[in-house]
């Protein structure tokens, strides 16, 4: 945009040592150009005692313009030049008073050590930790609190709310959740049979297959699936709301935003996703089985009788007992995320993931526990 | 979306004045439900355009379309002469860049402080000396009345007023040469409406800016506005200098400049018309 050539191209030119002329348009479209310029009035400027700006030429000026030009009159007035300005338009002078030269104070803050910096970082994030922990413990306690006065008083609880979340929640995630561990449980075969193969042991695959998607796999891959899908949604959804006053909202009209938005979601989560962690077990039963028959040649009715020597019903329970808790885990987060979301729009964006993060962590660690625990009771 | 128009730029011989934004027959709706239907207006260089309309009559889309942000079923939109839907991107960019947004409810960004956000316009579209892009920052907060301590805030920490200023210290930012006010004015304090105002002249009358401003304010429009026009049911009902509007025997003009609050200006207009 800045051409050299262009004739509307911002110019000063000396008419004589006492006379500086500029002419074309001084606007902002001449970019750096411009402020070349505005400093050449600065260097011829101070090599005379007086100087008059000729603005007859100038034909057309924007603040950014007549900002410049005060500020090279402001840098001469301090080297001991006088300036007048001569000939401009009327509008022109009334926009040169409009931006009139001010000093803005320092520019920024200077920066402290890199070093100092760092640790102050780290401790920044230690401090944010142990407050995180703190409030998801409190965050807890609210929800029981919530939870213990909507079962004394069974009317405040909302039902068609959680009715819907178990749709969005529930319902709406069972086919990719499905899909995901037919998946799974079919490569968990094919691996089981091809490794097993070598000892001869192909048929102990569906042992694999039975007991790591029940205990394990389903539960884990369908708590993952809703903290990302759900967990995310329900981040957002409460996050906006904070940004745009809606819980202000809520809470002036005296309603009580653990009985409106928590206690619903995290219900939601609660019974839903025992029920997605059958669906899911079942779908990658259905998964080995297929993978078990095309590719290692064991028939469903043979496939069905050995998963029955090899698991129980506990094997099943194991699984499904952890759904809740996870659920529990991955609503707690997602809602308290939520609220912690301050005004802006990145803010947002870094709790949805900081919820589907430390959700994944915190089912994972969860699982390990239980496998700790079930261990020592040789469950 | 809109065919390429068959009239010329200048709709109307006898009017001789530039026309920056020509509205020709638009049609804009949601649904079923026609919002503009075969709306007509045209803003004249260097003039500010009051619009005004009942709240709901679809003042912000006709500015949003014109914008080119909702899609027109039908008609056609030129700005500066120029039908932006079928211009290649790169004029499109730059017929973008002359003109600012006001939006009804600012729409500052949200992770950029005050300062941030109006020098987002130059940082992105100019190449400028940082020293340069924060003293036109400053200069631009300034101008629109706010407090220097206020630079350094996010949206989030400014008062509904502050927003306004702050956003129209942006929608200035690059000194467009055609600015769009969604209702600049309110949440203002009748002082700060007031010195709004006098900017809005004083820009004009400087920098020749158009002005497009929707506005409740009946002050705006009696102290800064060179014609008004008025949308009603989906079409300009009248447009013109305020006194035509005021004398306009149209139900919905009578009662917005005859009603309660109207007369007790319009009769101030009246006996200055008179004098
Ligand atoms: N995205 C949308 N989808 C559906 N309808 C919409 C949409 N945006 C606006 N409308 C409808 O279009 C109509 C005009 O809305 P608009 O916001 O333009 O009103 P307005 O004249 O600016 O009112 P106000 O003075 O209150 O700001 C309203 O009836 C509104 O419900
Ligand atoms: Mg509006």
């Amino acid at each position: 945009m800045a051409d050299p050539t262009d004739p509307h191209a911002p110019n000063v030119e000396p008419s004589n040592d006492r006379r500086l002329s500029l002419v074309g348009d001084w606007t902002l479209i001449a970019q750096r150009q411009l402020e070349a310029k505005a400093q050449q009035i600065v260097d011829r400027g101070k090599l005379a005692q007086a100087l008059t700006l000729d603005l007859g030429g100038v034909t057309r000026l924007d603040t950014a313009g007549a900002w410049l030009i005060n500020r090279a009159r402001r840098q001469l007035a301090e080297a001991g030049v006088n300036v007048e300005i001569n000939r401009a338009r009327a509008e022109y002078l009334t926009l040169l008073n409009e931006t009139s030269y001010r000093d803005f104070g320092p520019k920024s803050r200077p920066r402290p050590l890199l070093t100092l910096d760092l640790i102050a970082d780290l401790g920044e994030s230690v401090v944010i930790g142990c407050n995180e922990f703190y409030r998801g413990v409190s965050f807890l306690g609210e929800f029981a609190a919530t939870l213990v006065r909507v079962v004394v008083a069974p009317s405040r609880f909302r039902l068609t709310s959680l009715v819907y979340h178990m749709e969005t929640m529930g319902l709406r995630s069972a086919p990719i959740i499905m899909l995901i561990n037919f998946l799974v449980g079919g490569i968990v075969a094919q691996q089981g049979i091809f490794q097993l193969q070598r000892f001869g042991a192909s048929s102990y695959a569906v042992n694999l297959i039975g007991i790591l998607v029940l205990r394990e796999l389903g539960v884990l891959l369908t708590a993952i699936m809703v903290a990302g899908r759900s967990g995310s949604a329900i981040t957002a959804e409460i996050g906006s709301m904070k940004m745009r006053e809606e819980i202000d909202a809520l809470s002036v009209m005296g309603l009580s935003t653990g009985e409106v938005l928590i206690l619903p979601r995290i219900l939601a989560l609660v019974l839903s996703l025992p029920i997605l962690t059958f669906i899911a077990d079942m779908s990658a039963l259905a998964g080995g089985m297929l993978t078990s028959w095309t590719y290692g040649g064991i028939s469903p009715v043979a496939f069905l009788s050995l998963l029955k020597g090899a698991i129980a019903l506990r094997t099943f329970l194991v699984g499904e007992i952890k759904a809740p808790f996870m659920a529990l885990v991955i609503g707690l987060i997602a809602t308290m995320d939520g609220f912690a979301t301050r005004g802006s729009a990145e803010s947002l964006g870094r709790q949805v993931t900081a919820s589907v993060v430390k959700s994944i962590f915190m089912v994972i660690v969860l699982d390990g526990l239980f496998a700790i625990f079930f261990a020592s009771i040789e469950y | 979306m809109t065919t390429p128009s068959p009239f010329p730029t200048s709709t109307n011989p006898a009017e001789d004045r530039e026309s920056i934004i020509s509205v020709r027959d638009l049609v804009v709706g949601f649904g079923d439900k026609l919002v503009m239907n075969g709306l007509d207006l045209d803003v004249y260089r260097g003039e500010v355009l009051g619009f005004v309309g009942g709240s709901g009559q679809g003042k912000s889309v006709l500015m949003r379309a014109i914008l080119g942000l909702t899609p027109a079923r039908g008609g056609s939109i030129r700005i500066f002469g120029e039908d932006r839907d079928n211009l290649p991107l790169d004029r499109r960019r730059l017929l973008e860049q002359r003109c600012g947004v006001l939006f009804q409810n600012g729409a500052l960004f949200s992770g950029l402080t005050v300062k941030q956000n109006i020098q987002m316009p130059m940082r992105e579209t100019r190449d400028l000396s940082p020293r340069l892009m924060d003293e036109l920052a400053m200069l631009k907060i300034e101008l629109v009345g706010l407090r220097p301590d206020a630079a350094d805030k996010f949206p989030s920490e400014l008062s509904g007023g502050m927003v306004k200023r702050a956003a129209l210290a942006r929608a200035l930012a690059l000194d467009p040469e055609l600015v769009f006010l969604d209702e600049p004015t309110s949440g203002l304090d009748p002082i700060g409406a007031a010195d709004f105002d006098e900017l809005i002249a004083t820009l004009q009358h400087t920098l020749g800016l158009t002005v497009f401003m929707v506005t409740h304010d009946l002050d705006s429009l009696f102290s800064i506005c060179d014609r008004v026009a008025a949308l009603g049911d989906g079409k300009v009902i009248a447009a013109g200098p305020l006194r035509e509007l005021i004398e306009s025997s149209h139900p919905w003009l009578r009662s917005y400049f005859h009603g309660v609050r109207g007369s007790r200006l319009t009769a101030g207009v009246a006996a200055r018309g008179d004098a």
